[in-house]
């Protein structure tokens, strides 16, 4: 029995192939028994990322890539995603729940993302995105 | 009734009721899909009720979010309502998260919503 699951992996800015990754990520974590709610938030945050490094980063440019790095095990699922993009600041976001941006059809993925993950990280650049959910533990 | 790939429109009294189809309102295509059904539904019916039944839905991503407000903005601009109902516990969380509860009018049972309009 698998203690756990790693890899590394480069896909186009390709929805389909962005899904096949997402799908070996979960079905990693149901191996580990992780409750529903988790898988819920994993398969959400992934989405988000995912949708924000081939949309939003490489601007759905066949050219670009997307690495993406995973670590799956009994306690926790790690997950590094890079495009290649210009990246942005976090700073630059506006908050979507403010009435000025409410009605604004853009901008939840992060607040989504910041809701549902132990950890998220940016780095400098703003085109990778580091996020960690632990087994069973909620969001502080 | 109209009965598409994804939803499925079914009139009740004075109110449509677009029942959706997908387990999953994450993907783009699939969101771009629904997305066009609704809005060709508005054109061609102005002033419409529209009741968004989302029980058969188990995850849905900040772009179908998306897709509700640019719905919403367009069948107000047609004098409609849309009104949304049975909605799952996990999936109500993100309309409060994102404060989108207080955006759009959800009601728990479908009985209830339809006799809101």
């Amino acid at each position: 029995m698998a203690t756990n699951f790693f890899a590394e992996i480069q896909i186009p800015s390709d929805y389909q192939q962005a899904k096949k990754v997402e799908d070996d990520i979960l079905h990693a974590a149901m191996h580990f028994d992780y409750p529903d709610q988790d898988i819920f938030a994993i398969r959400l945050c992934l989405e988000e990322a995912l949708t924000n490094a081939i949309r939003h980063g490489n601007g759905m440019d066949d050219n670009k890539k997307v690495d993406i790095r995973y670590y799956v095990d009994s306690k926790r699922v790690e997950i590094d995603i890079i495009d290649q993009g210009n990246g942005f600041k976090l700073e630059d976001v506006p908050d979507p729940r403010e009435m000025d941006n409410i009605d604004q059809p853009n901008g939840r993925g992060i607040l989504l993302m910041k809701s549902y993950l132990n950890v998220i990280e940016y780095n400098k650049k703003g085109n990778g995105i580091h996020m960690v959910k632990y087994k069973d533990k909620a969001v502080e | 009734m109209i009965h598409g790939p994804n939803i499925e429109i079914v009139r009740q009294n004075d109110v449509n009721v677009v029942n959706l189809l997908n387990e999953e309102i994450l993907d783009e295509a699939i969101i771009a899909e629904i997305t066009d059904s609704l809005f060709a539904f508005v054109v061609e019916n102005p002033a419409a009720n529209i009741l968004l039944n989302f029980s058969k839905v188990k995850h849905l991503s900040s772009s179908a979010l998306g897709m509700l407000i640019r719905l919403n903005k367009h069948i107000s601009e047609t004098k409609g309502n849309l009104k949304l109902c049975s909605i799952a516990p996990s999936l109500l969380e993100i309309f409060v998260i994102t404060r989108l509860n207080n955006v759009f009018e959800i009601y728990e049972q479908q009985t209830e919503a339809l006799t809101s309009f």
